[in-house]
């Protein structure tokens, strides 16, 4: 994992309208007074302590943060949080939150879905939140089940999958996140890890600065009905060649000493394809650019891995695939509103009642 | 003008529709220039053509001309759902009725006086509606063999005498349009387009009606193609001359101001959904609240979505979501950061949102949900108009889930009821379902401007500090500590330093609001919830009963407001005795509704539903409510319905 040499947060404007702490917080301010009630062992305690302990950094009036949730396990999380909070219903989360940031522009806004929840039964408003760009961050708590309803298979489910409700193993195609959130137009994509609270902290430290909706995929181990899930890219063993970190600018490289693996672009497709690094190929690796204005190599890395298979030979990329900047929703609602007024004046109430067509009667 | 339950003066009126040939309904007669002109007090006229012919266009117009001329009027606009239906068929057929007077009216009226008939889809869809005697304006030029066959007609009815009983003005109106505009330089296509301005003129001549409005308006509306502006307006002055100089038109007729009709203040025309939107726009002005609304596109409420974007200076916020679901959810959204929120919509689009509306229940915040009710179940008759949502309204959500009901009589009165929706909403934080119509949101009738300061003031306290002491003496925020009066719980928005607290759709503990599923709780806040609708203040229900001898009540609601008082008053008319009166709030219902019922020995409940209010009356209030339904997508007609009456009261 690469040091933050500078904090991304340090020259962005994505919460400048969003009045700041007075004082020093610490990670004790946003903790709330309610008992947490996950499963012992859930990945969503260390997701939820990274959190906290990454939200004085941004230095926001704790009164102007608000977390806005679905349903499932994750979306237990704004209780914890001593902030505002809102626990909705299924899949709804991007819509209510939408609502709050467009009309509330002096608000940091997050909001917290599962993969059932944001794919699943609230797929239509994850995509539109995305392509509308609403300065929302979503951080979508992947563990590829439903833990909630006691674990039948899931949208990010791989083929197969024996669960409580697919006895004989599922037949749907999984979802692959990435690839759907950058298909519906998202401007940031990234992708992290519940046991890794450095590279989770650093990803939510680019998407805090994102300008505009940014949507964090967050592998979490659910240890009750998919335990185990996201072993492969945890186990010190497996994890160096599995595991692929993204770095803006640098070469796509990864793997053990000695066994140093890359990714290469085949000039024919133009798809991307791992390799052993070679001195005669090293000049070819591919550079990571989070910022390329195509969706091409966002896209190309999030195909890297269906989102399903971690074996041998599949390598998985963390980081920032995407950032880039694209008009801000609000923002534009907002400046119409302006324009509006100076085009056709502050409202007048009792003009526009009278409209143009008037007659009097007198009495 | 329909603001009143009536007015002795009225109930002298508003009887069966005189018919223009006859002298019924002639005031008075007198000569001028060679050409008759005769008194009415009142006229129907019906604009019928293919949905592309312009009809509704020309009957709004014809209206405009005909409220700046300062009648009382009421229209009925009926159209169908498909934009450009197949032309010349009978579904494809739209029309606009415009009922005015120089007197107190309250429906567009039960039978057209003229049907003006742009083809002969049009003329077949509407004859029967036209009474005997009844004047048939026919657009010939459209009367083509392969037109007759497409509707069935075997011979030309111009020609083989089955139109006897009506008094037919045949017109070329095609040729005598294009004639007019022989030089405008417009290809033919164009140029026959303007033939409803032609119709529009000749009724305007008919009716002496004033033309600069229209004619403006023309300019207005094609500014950038000042070709077809001035064909336009060159064909409604043709219309109007060949009215003048034609003899086949030898009688226009006067029908004067209502002045009497309206008391004092300055008028303007306004339909059900344009009211409805100046009413949310006051609503947030009056209470200080940036108005945010969250739509998806559905008929018939589409229109208040378009009215309200166009307001942005007044701080509106418009949000065409990604469907219904997402609609209501940024409007709640916009709710809990503290925005007048509203979601507009239709039955279709209510199911959808059913889940948002019930957790805006549990999370007890203000929300305006506007149902504009069509013909249902499923997509039924989107352009036609029922009110069928009523129970859907009441109940339908999961749990116990109470819902605020506040229901316009007339279309300018969803003015005052978006105003009213928005009191309770925001009052008593609570979603309230506003229960409008098709026949209200489009339909049109002459409305009083308010003075901005008569309207209520709905000015709004945020909670803004802690509002309990725990036992150790800290100050704290209880969000759901509630107003002792209202039961209320405090509105404390995002940005309010010390007050940060988490709601969800999760049984709440009282008070504190923590996540809690103990059982007595559960059993407190549903009676409390419920306790809290039925504590909102409405004002009480008024009974017209002039003789205080009825001894049958006619109970409404909605839009059946209009039929229902032209019917009572027929009634009377003919000396029966019937007392009235009609709902605007369905939850909870008027503090004296119970012992109005019990002062008569029965209660009639016309409905353009299965009588689903009845059902409500009965079953809270254990009375024989009988009803009186339709459902044919269109409003009751007077006559009918004074039947209905009579038929009641006979058995009494
Ligand atoms: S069921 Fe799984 S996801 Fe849910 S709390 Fe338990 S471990 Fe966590």
């Amino acid at each position: 994992m690469s040091e933050a040499v500078a904090s991304p947060l340090a020259s962005s404007t994505a919460l400048s309208l969003v009045p700041k702490a007075v004082g020093v917080q610490s990670m004790k301010d946003f903790k709330s007074d309610q008992e947490v009630r996950w499963c012992p062992g859930c990945g969503d305690y260390a997701i939820l302590a990274a959190v906290q302990s990454f939200m004085p950094e941004l230095g926001l009036a704790r009164e102007n943060v608000v977390f806005v949730s679905g349903i499932g396990c994750s979306s237990r999380f704004p209780y914890y949080m001593n902030t505002y909070g809102m626990h909705s219903i299924h899949g709804r989360a991007p819509a209510i939150a939408t609502g709050l940031a467009a009309s509330r522009r002096d608000l940091s806004v997050w909001v917290v879905t599962g993969d059932g929840d944001a794919l699943s039964i609230g797929g239509n408003h994850l995509i539109h939140a995305l392509r509308r760009n609403v300065n929302l961050k979503i951080l979508l708590f992947n563990n590829r089940i439903y833990g909630l309803t006691k674990g039948q298979y899931s949208p990010t489910s791989e083929v197969g999958k024996i669960t409580k409700s697919t006895p004989m193993g599922s037949l749907d195609a999984p979802f692959n996140p990435l690839s759907l959130a950058i298909g519906a137009e998202a401007s940031f994509v990234a992708r992290t890890i519940d046991s890794d609270r450095k590279h989770l902290q650093s990803v939510l430290r680019a998407a805090a600065a994102h300008e505009g909706t940014a949507l964090v995929e967050i592998y979490q181990n659910c240890n009750i009905f998919n335990d185990g899930a996201f072993d492969v890219l945890k186990d010190k063993s497996t994890a160096e060649s599995a595991l692929i970190r993204l770095e803006h600018g640098a070469p796509i490289r990864f793997g053990p000493e000695g066994a140093a693996r890359g990714v290469v672009r085949d000039p024919r497709t133009g798809d991307l394809a791992v390799v052993d690094v070679t001195p005669e190929n090293e000049a070819d690796l591919l550079v990571h650019d989070a910022h390329s204005p195509s969706p091409t190599h966002a896209f190309a890395l999030s195909r890297l891995t269906d989102g399903t298979a971690f074996g041998a030979g599949a390598a998985t990329p963390m980081g920032v695939f995407r950032d880039v900047a694209r008009p801000v929703y609000e923002t534009d609602m907002a400046e119409q509103l302006e324009s509006a007024v100076t085009r056709q004046g502050q409202g007048d109430l009792a003009k526009l009642l009278a409209g143009n067509d008037t007659w009097t009667v007198v009495g | 003008m329909t603001s009143q339950v009536s007015s002795p003066i009225n109930e002298e009126h508003e009887g069966p529709a005189p018919s223009l040939g006859a002298p019924v309904g002639a005031l008075g007669e007198q000569r001028t220039s060679g050409k008759q002109t005769r008194r009415l007090d009142r006229v129907i006229i019906r604009f019928a053509g293919d949905s592309g012919d312009g009809m509704q266009l020309t009957g709004d117009r014809f209206t405009s001309e005909t409220a700046s001329f300062g009648n009382d009027l009421s229209t009925l606009p009926n159209f169908p759902a498909e934009i450009r239906a197949p032309a010349g068929t009978l579904p494809g057929v739209s029309s606009f009725q415009l009922h005015f007077a120089d007197h107190d009216i309250l429906t567009p009226g039960d039978a057209p006086d003229v049907l003006v008939a742009m083809n002969p889809a049009a003329l077949k869809a509407n004859l029967a509606d036209v009474p005997r005697g009844g004047e048939i304006i026919v657009n010939t030029d459209e009367f083509t063999k392969r037109a007759m066959a497409k509707v069935g007609y075997g011979a030309n009815p111009l020609e083989d005498g089955s139109l006897e009983a009506y008094a037919v003005h045949p017109v070329p109106l095609t040729t005598l349009t294009l004639e007019a505009l022989k030089d405008s330089g417009l290809a033919r296509k164009d140029a026959e387009r303007a033939k409803n301005m032609f119709a529009l003129g000749l009724l305007s001549w008919m009716y002496h009606r004033p033309t600069e409005g229209t004619e403006s308006f023309l300019r207005k509306k094609f500014a950038k193609k000042p070709d077809i502006a001035e064909a336009n307006v060159a064909a409604f002055r043709a219309g109007w001359n060949f009215g003048e100089t034609t003899e086949d038109f030898a009688v226009s007729y006067e029908v004067a101001p209502a002045t009497s009709a309206f008391p004092a203040g300055t008028y303007r025309n306004i339909s059900g959904n344009l009211a409805l939107a100046y009413g949310l726009i006051a609503s947030s002005s009056r209470s200080g609240l940036p108005l945010f609304l969250g739509s998806y596109p559905i008929t018939p409420a589409s229109d208040i979505l378009h009215e309200l974007s166009r307001h942005k200076n007044f701080g509106v916020r418009t949000f065409q979501a990604e469907d219904e679901i997402a609609a209501i959810g940024a409007a709640l959204g916009a709710a809990f950061g503290g925005s007048l929120a509203v979601t507009t919509t239709s039955g279709p689009g209510v199911a959808l949102k059913s889940e948002t509306i019930g957790l805006a229940v549990s999370l007890e915040l203000p929300l305006l949900v506007v149902d504009i009710q069509r013909g249902g179940p499923s997509t039924g008759m989107p352009t036609k108009t029922e009110q069928a949502d009523l129970l859907q309204a009441m109940y339908g959500r999961n749990g116990e889930a109470p819902v605020p009901i506040v229901a316009p009589a007339t279309p300018a009165e969803c003015f005052t009821a978006a105003l009213e929706a928005a009191r309770i909403a925001v009052a008593y934080r609570t979603p309230v379902m506003l229960l409008s119509d098709g026949y209200l949101a489009n339909g049109s009738e002459p409305w009083r401007v308010p003075d901005v300061d008569e309207l209520p003031d709905l000015h709004v306290e945020f909670a803004s500090g802690p509002n309990h002491t725990a036992a150790d003496g800290t100050e704290t925020f209880w969000p759901y500590l509630r107003d002792p009066e209202t039961l209320a719980r405090p509105w404390a928005v995002p940005g309010t330093p010390g007050l940060e607290h988490r709601i969800g759709g999760i049984e709440k503990q009282d008070g504190t609001g923590n996540i809690s599923y103990d059982p007595a709780n559960h059993d407190f806040m549903v009676r409390t919830r419920q306790a809290k609708i039925d504590g909102i203040t409405v004002p009480d229900i008024e009974v017209d009963d002039p003789s205080g001898a009825a001894r049958t009540l006619v109970l409404g609601w909605g839009s059946t407001y209009g039929p229902i008082t032209a019917a009572v008053r027929r009634i009377r008319r003919e000396g029966g005795l019937v007392a009235q009166a009609h709902l605007r709030h369905l939850n909870p219902f008027p503090a004296n509704l119970g012992s109005v019922l019990a002062g008569y020995d029965k209660v009639l409940v016309p409905e353009m539903n299965l009588g689903q209010l009845a059902h409500l009356i009965r079953a809270k209030y254990l009375v024989d409510a009988r009803s009186y339904t339709q459902v044919t997508g269109l409003p009751f007609k007077a006559e009918q319905l004074a039947q209905a009456i009579a038929k009641e009261n006979a058995d009494v």
